[in-house]
């Protein structure tokens, strides 16, 4: 049992297979994200009711939410994928890693920056040093600082390995960012939704929230799929199979 | 060991490595990273606040809040329950800013009143349509 699941992954993992799998499934990821997404946007900007506090303003947590939590679960895949290709020397797992960090980046910019134009009315401030938004900028800079450290080795297996340990160093920031709210007087507000007991959400307003949430992890696979099979091409370039997929 | 099962101790060797560096990090800063302080632990001295620029955080007191006639300085006591210090504030009040609602406020003392550069809303963690809040609020009326 335990060898066939290895053998199972072994084949998918192969950079052919994963390159025909990433090609056919595309346009089911394109398809499901706007299954996801037109109602999740309808919902946020229009169907949800307006918050008791914040009135219309709140209705930014919409993208704020979604994109903090991806910039979360994209670092902690990355850094399982660095686990992989350090471990069993994975190719594929390797260019997943590094063809996930741009979307990682974009969702942790996309997370200050929506959080700073929210913070302006409602807290009173752009930005405060606190522990929540320090250590989600620091992830930023993570993700910046793996992308530079792996283009700048030309060897693909030196840069896939130190890509690797930045990365499995890194992730200890994931639960500081995470439980930051809980461990610190912080001028963010604690968890809402990922805590224990039940969600201090409206149910009108979680419905669009995961719908969103949803669209942004196919949004993130689509995209790392592509780049992945981008990466591949590059790196096979000389194999029979990349040659065929190319022409 | 073969070299795979070296290779995944040193996996394991460097997430114990970076947890451990940044749990005693944390451990040593605990007391440094707090972005403000509560009114009881400005009260005990806990905060060596004297002559110092510091922060304070609570919830704005019920029925604290004084206009003064003729500037923009406001008036308002910052409690979390057990203690309260007042607070003056020459200033754009934030759109959240109201009795009972968490604030942070950056200043100093001055004969016993803390003189206010800065004042935060603080939100918490509850989304909820106006009529709902309407509802709790007839709830609670009717306990009362």
């Amino acid at each position: 049992m335990g060898t066939s699941v290895y053998a199972t992954l072994g084949r998918l993992a192969s950079p052919p297979v994963f390159y025909r799998i990433a090609e056919a499934s595309r346009i089911w990821l394109i398809g499901l994200f706007l299954l996801l997404f037109i109602p999740g946007i309808y919902g946020a900007l229009i169907g949800a009711p307006p918050d008791y506090q914040q009135g219309e303003g709140y209705r930014i947590i919409f993208v704020h939410v979604p994109a903090a939590w991806m910039s979360l679960f994209i670092y902690v895949n990355m850094a399982g994928m660095a686990a992989v290709s350090l471990i069993w020397r994975g190719k594929t797992a390797a260019i997943c890693a590094r063809a996930s960090a741009p979307a990682g980046a974009a969702f942790t910019a996309l997370t200050l920056a929506t959080g700073s134009i929210w913070g302006k009315p409602m807290w009173g401030t752009w930005w405060v040093w606190d522990a929540r938004l320090t250590s989600e900028l620091i992830l930023l800079f993570i993700y910046l600082g793996y992308m530079a450290l792996v283009a700048s080795i030309p060897d693909r297996r030196t840069a896939a390995a130190a890509g690797a340990i930045l990365l499995l160093v890194g992730l200890i920031n994931i639960p500081v960012i995470h439980f930051s709210v809980d461990w610190w007087n912080t001028l963010h507000q604690p968890a809402t939704i990922a805590k224990f007991g039940a969600p201090s959400i409206d149910k009108a307003m979680l419905m669009p929230l995961l719908l969103m949430a949803g669209s942004f992890m196919v949004f993130y696979l689509a995209v790392m799929a592509t780049m992945a099979q981008a990466l591949l091409l590059e790196q096979e370039a000389s194999s029979q199979w990349a040659k065929q997929a190319a022409s | 060991m073969t070299p795979r099962q070296q290779r995944m101790v040193l996996v394991l060797f460097i997430l114990a490595g970076a947890a451990l560096t940044v749990g005693l990090t944390v451990a040593a800063f605990r007391q440094n990273l707090l972005f403000f302080y509560t009114p009881s632990q400005i009260v005990a001295d806990e905060a060596d606040t004297a002559g110092r620029t510091f922060r304070l955080g609570g919830l704005v007191a019920e029925d604290s809040l004084q206009k003064s006639a003729d500037s923009i300085e406001v008036r308002f006591a910052v409690t979390d329950t057990a203690q309260a210090v007042t607070v003056s504030y020459s200033g754009v009040l934030p759109d959240l800013f109201r009795e009972g609602q968490g604030v942070v406020v950056r200043g100093s003392w001055q004969d016993g009143i803390m003189i206010a550069d800065e004042v935060l809303a603080k939100h918490d963690e509850n989304y909820m349509p106006p009529e709902a809040q309407a509802a709790i609020e007839a709830a609670k009326t009717l306990e009362q």
